[in-house]
Parts: structure tokens; C-alpha cells; sequence
């Protein structure tokens, strides 16, 4: 990452980490005034550094601005008397005592965010909206690009999603045990998302993609470093992002085209990133009771994929046969099938595809394209004209129309 | 769409312990019921061994194990959906129960409120 990207880089993530310590005091009705110092305090470190270059510590020059500015803030406030007064009542010596850049106090603070964020209240891309804007401190424009939307679009879902993160009056302090009951499986849910939403994006800007599954990842891992939400669930969701992301850079030529599975240069794969999976992989089975969650499946087949074993197949399948007892995608239908191919051979397959019967699919089409190829080259024609009429994607509809002419000058 | 049962059945208790192979067919066959979001509830497996089945009758007469008259004995049981009780019986056929002597009964649900 060049410098002029670091910088901004650094300054999202401190961002969101300020602005959860400052709701604190706060509280997240007025979430705006923290978001307010919090970029205040950054312009000014922007200026600052610029002239006198960057402190010997940055991070401990940052909180010293905003807690002088969060001290102005709270008598600005008692002076007009205005209707927030009543709620902030801490005076100013407290403030001292409490606004400390302690690493305990703002990873707690980030933690009760991320909960605070994930409310079942949100539906799924508002949420995962929501922790791009206050999370990760991204910008409306770029979680527009990273949705492939209008900002408008992005504006009116985070508006709403605002609305009802201010009126639940979840409280940014140290966690409860029952809070994080209630809520872990929605923050896991919205962190899932967000990982997919860079794996599988509409948008081919390689940058955001990456960047939001290493958000997405990041996220999990202070998940992993809370006592209390370090559960096998988490871990297993850890390792999941672990062994996809191990493959991002190989899943994309330099055209940002797809590259399929098979084709993909495994030197390119990154083995630190696989290790970290296995790792987390084995924290996620110590704990028996919570053995075979949708995450712990997930990461079982993300895990095979890693290996060269002989058997491989065997056992993917059988980790999607389950993945489908717990929970209905026509992804994992599909995906399904086409291991299913691997090990019974294309004709069963497609017995066990055309029964999905998923026909408004381009990817149902395409797989029955690929599977048809070998045996009936016009099922395999009709199948990827099928594929193409459906899919919105430019490029895919590019892939697809050069198997198409692959296969008709192969006849 | 309407519900039903698929009740399996065995005669030898022998088969009850099915082989890896046994199991991956088993499992292979539920799989594809799931993958056409076919599958209601994916039930449970009943146990047949003594101390784990008796049948009750009148009289307060308890016998071991599950046989009433027959030696068939329910294995498990599992609910799918389906438009017609045809679909239902197509589905069961691809069981492989089948291959080691035992039967399905299928039979829709009718559910009380």
C-alpha cells in the first residue's frame, strides 16, 4: 500500500475506534456529536502533521485532542442548556478519569459497537451498511461502490438503519453475558455478509473487495479476543475467512475476470493465511457442544480446498449434504451438485442438478452447461444461452459467451 | 404443498448399524431432498436395542423391543414436501434402505392445530 493510501487506511479504522469510545459518554442518541469530535480530531492531526510531521506517538496525541474537545463539548452543552444536558451528566474530572486511550476501554468500546450495530432490527444489507459507515469508518461513496449502488440508494438504508441504532438504547459499555447471548448470532450473521458481500461483490474494484473482507475479518478476530465471545462459532467463522481470503488473489486474473477453481494458480495462494485457518479451525471444535454450526461446515469445505487429498470430495460432499440440513441456499444446492459431479461423474449429476429446477438461475444454467458439455453438446449450448440471458454481470456474460463458441467450434 | 412421513423400516437389527458406505448413500439421499428445499424435518433415527424400545399394552403388559406382530421394526422417519403423495413415493425410491431388505412407508401429515 502506497503511503497516500496508508494514511487514509489508518485514519478509517482509528476513526471508527474514537468514535466508539466517545458514545461512552455519548450514548448512541447522540451518536452524531461523537462522530462530529472524532472527525474534528483528525482534520486537525491532518493539518497538524502536515506542518510538524507526525508525533512520536499519534495515537496518544489523537485522544489528547479529543478529550480536550469532548471536555468543550460537554460545557458547550451545559451552557445553552440543551435537550441533551439531562443525559450527559458526567462532569469534567470524570471525563479525565474515564476518556483514557486505555487499549481495555477502546477495544470494550469497539466490541459493545460491533453489537450495537449488528440489531436484528436492520435488515441484513442495512446492517452490513451500518458497520462499513461506523465500524470501519468507510465513506457513503464507498460503500456505494462496494454495493455497486447509487449513493442515494446508500444514504436513505443508512438513514434508516441510524434511526434505529439511536433508539435502541444499547449501551456502549464493557459487554454482559446476556447481551452478548442475545446478539452473537446476528453479529456473526452481519460479519458473514460482510465477508461474502467482498468474496462474491458486484463491483470488480479489486481494492474495496479486498478491503472488505480484511474489515470483515478484523472484525471477527476482536471478536476472538473477548473472553466472553470467544466461542467456537467465532472461531469457526475465523477460519472460514482464513481459507477464502488465503485464495483472493488467485481468484481474480488481471482483467478481474474470475478464475475458476481448478485453474487457479495454487502458488499464488497464500499458505500464512491457510495456517491461520487450520489454527483457528482447531479452536473452533474444542468445544463439543457447539460442534456443527453452519460456520463450522462452512470452514470444513473451506478447508478441503486447501488440500490435494484423494478423498476430498468425499468428505466436501458430505459437509454440504449437512450444510443443507441446517439451512436451504440454492448456492449451496448448486455447489452441491457440481461436487457431486467430482465423485459420481456428470451424468448422476445432473440427474441430482435438474431436479433443483432452479431455471430463473443463470448459475443453475451455467452448471448444467458445464455438466452437459462432454455428453450432449446442445443441452450444453441451450444451457449457457440460458445462463446468459439471466445474468447481470458483464463479465460473466463474456465468460460465458467464449464457452459458448469454444464449444460450437469443438464440434 | 403438502407434507409427508417417510417411516422407514428394517427387518434384521443387524442392518441397523449401517457401514460407512451404507451411511454415505444414506446421507447422500437426504442431501438431495435438502438441496430441492424439499425437506421439512430431517427426524430422528429410533432405537431398537433392548433398553432402548419397549412396547406398552393393555393390561399393563410390557414387552421388550419394538415388534408388535412382525418382525419389521421402525428405524426413523424423516418429513418432506411435496405436491402429490407420487412425488413423495419418487422421492423414497432413491433410499437405499431398499438394497438391505427394508421398506418406507410414506404417509401424509395432516397437522392438528
Amino acid at each position: 500500500m502506497k503511503t497516500d493510501e496508508l494514511i487514509p487506511h489508518l485514519f478509517r479504522q482509528e476513526y471508527a475506534k474514537m468514535t466508539a469510545v466517545l458514545c461512552r459518554h455519548f450514548g448512541l442518541r447522540h451518536i452524531e456529536i461523537a462522530e462530529d469530535i472524532a472527525s474534528d480530531t483528525f482534520l486537525k492531526a491532518s493539518e497538524n502533521w502536515a506542518i510538524n510531521g507526525v508525533p512520536e506517538n499519534p495515537s496518544a496525541w489523537l485522544y489528547t485532542v479529543a478529550k480536550n474537545k469532548l471536555k468543550d463539548s460537554l460545557k458547550h452543552i451545559s451552557v445553552f442548556d440543551t435537550k441533551v444536558s439531562n443525559e450527559i451528566t458526567l462532569n469534567e474530572t470524570q471525563v479525565d478519569k474515564e476518556f483514557e486511550f486505555d487499549s481495555q476501554i477502546i477495544a470494550d468500546s469497539q466490541l459493545a459497537m460491533i453489537f450495537a450495530v449488528c440489531n436484528p432490527a436492520n435488515a441484513g444489507e442495512s446492517q452490513i451498511c451500518l458497520a462499513l459507515q461506523i465500524l470501519c469508518g468507510f465513506s457513503v461513496e464507498e460503500i456505494a461502490t462496494a454495493f455497486f449502488a447509487k449513493k442515494e440508494t446508500i444514504k436513505k438504508r443508512l438513514q434508516r438503519a441510524r434511526v434505529n441504532l439511536r433508539n435502541d438504547n444499547f449501551k456502549i459499555q464493557t459487554l454482559t453475558s446476556i447481551e452478548i447471548e442475545s446478539r452473537l448470532q446476528f453479529v456473526l450473521r452481519t460479519l458473514y455478509l460482510l465477508f461474502n458481500e467482498g468474496y462474491y461483490s458486484a463491483t470488480n474494484d479489486r481494492q474495496i473487495r479486498t478491503e472488505l473482507c480484511s474489515e470483515a475479518t478484523r472484525l471477527t478476530l476482536l471478536l476472538t479476543e473477548n473472553t466472553l465471545t470467544n466461542t467456537a462459532e467465532v472461531n469457526a467463522l475465523l477460519a472460514l475467512m482464513c481459507f477464502q481470503s488465503s485464495r483472493l488473489n488467485a481468484r481474480t486474473d488481471q482483467n478481474g475476470t474470475t478464475v475458476l477453481f481448478e485453474e487457479q494458480d495454487r502458488t499464488l495462494w497464500d499458505r500464512q493465511l491457510i495456517q491461520r485457518g487450520n489454527y483457528y479451525l482447531v479452536n473452533a471444535t474444542n468445544d463439543s457442544t457447539q460442534y456443527r454450526t453452519k460456520y463450522h461446515l462452512e470452514a470444513g469445505i473451506a478447508y478441503w480446498h486447501t488440500t490435494s487429498d484423494a478423498n476430498k470430495w468425499i468428505h466436501i460432499l458430505h459437509l454440504y449434504n449437512q450444510l443443507l440440513l441446517i439451512e436451504y441456499s440454492p448456492a449451496t444446492a448448486l455447489n452441491r451438485a457440481f461436487v457431486f459431479s467430482k465423485i459420481y461423474g456428470c451424468e448422476k449429476a445432473i440427474q441430482e442438478a435438474e431436479k433443483l429446477n432452479l431455471t430463473e438461475s443463470n448459475y443453475y444454467h451455467e452448471l448444467l452447461g458445464y455438466l452437459y458439455a462432454d455428453i450432449n453438446i446442445e443441452k450444453a449450448l441451450y444451457h449457457y444461452g440460458q445462463a446468459v440471458e439471466n445474468t447481470k454481470s458483464k463479465k460473466e456474460r463474456q465468460t460465458l459467451q467464449r464457452e459458448i463458441i469454444r464449444l460450437k467450434t469443438s464440434v | 404443498m403438502k407434507e409427508f412421513a417417510l417411516i422407514f423400516r428394517l427387518s434384521d437389527i443387524a442392518d441397523f448399524q449401517p457401514s460407512p458406505e451404507q451411511m454415505q448413500e444414506r446421507m447422500n439421499w437426504l442431501g438431495g431432498i435438502a438441496a430441492q428445499n424439499k425437506l421439512v424435518d430431517k427426524g430422528n433415527t429410533l432405537l431398537p436395542a433392548p433398553g432402548t424400545a419397549k412396547t406398552v399394552k393393555s393390561d399393563n403388559v410390557v414387552t421388550d423391543g419394538p415388534y408388535t406382530e412382525i418382525k419389521e421394526f421402525i428405524s426413523g422417519y424423516i418429513v418432506v414436501r411435496a405436491e402429490t403423495i407420487e412425488e413423495a413415493v419418487a422421492m423414497a425410491k432413491g433410499n437405499p434402505i431398499f438394497k438391505i431388505g427394508g421398506s418406507i412407508e410414506v404417509r401424509e401429515v395432516l397437522k392438528r392445530n
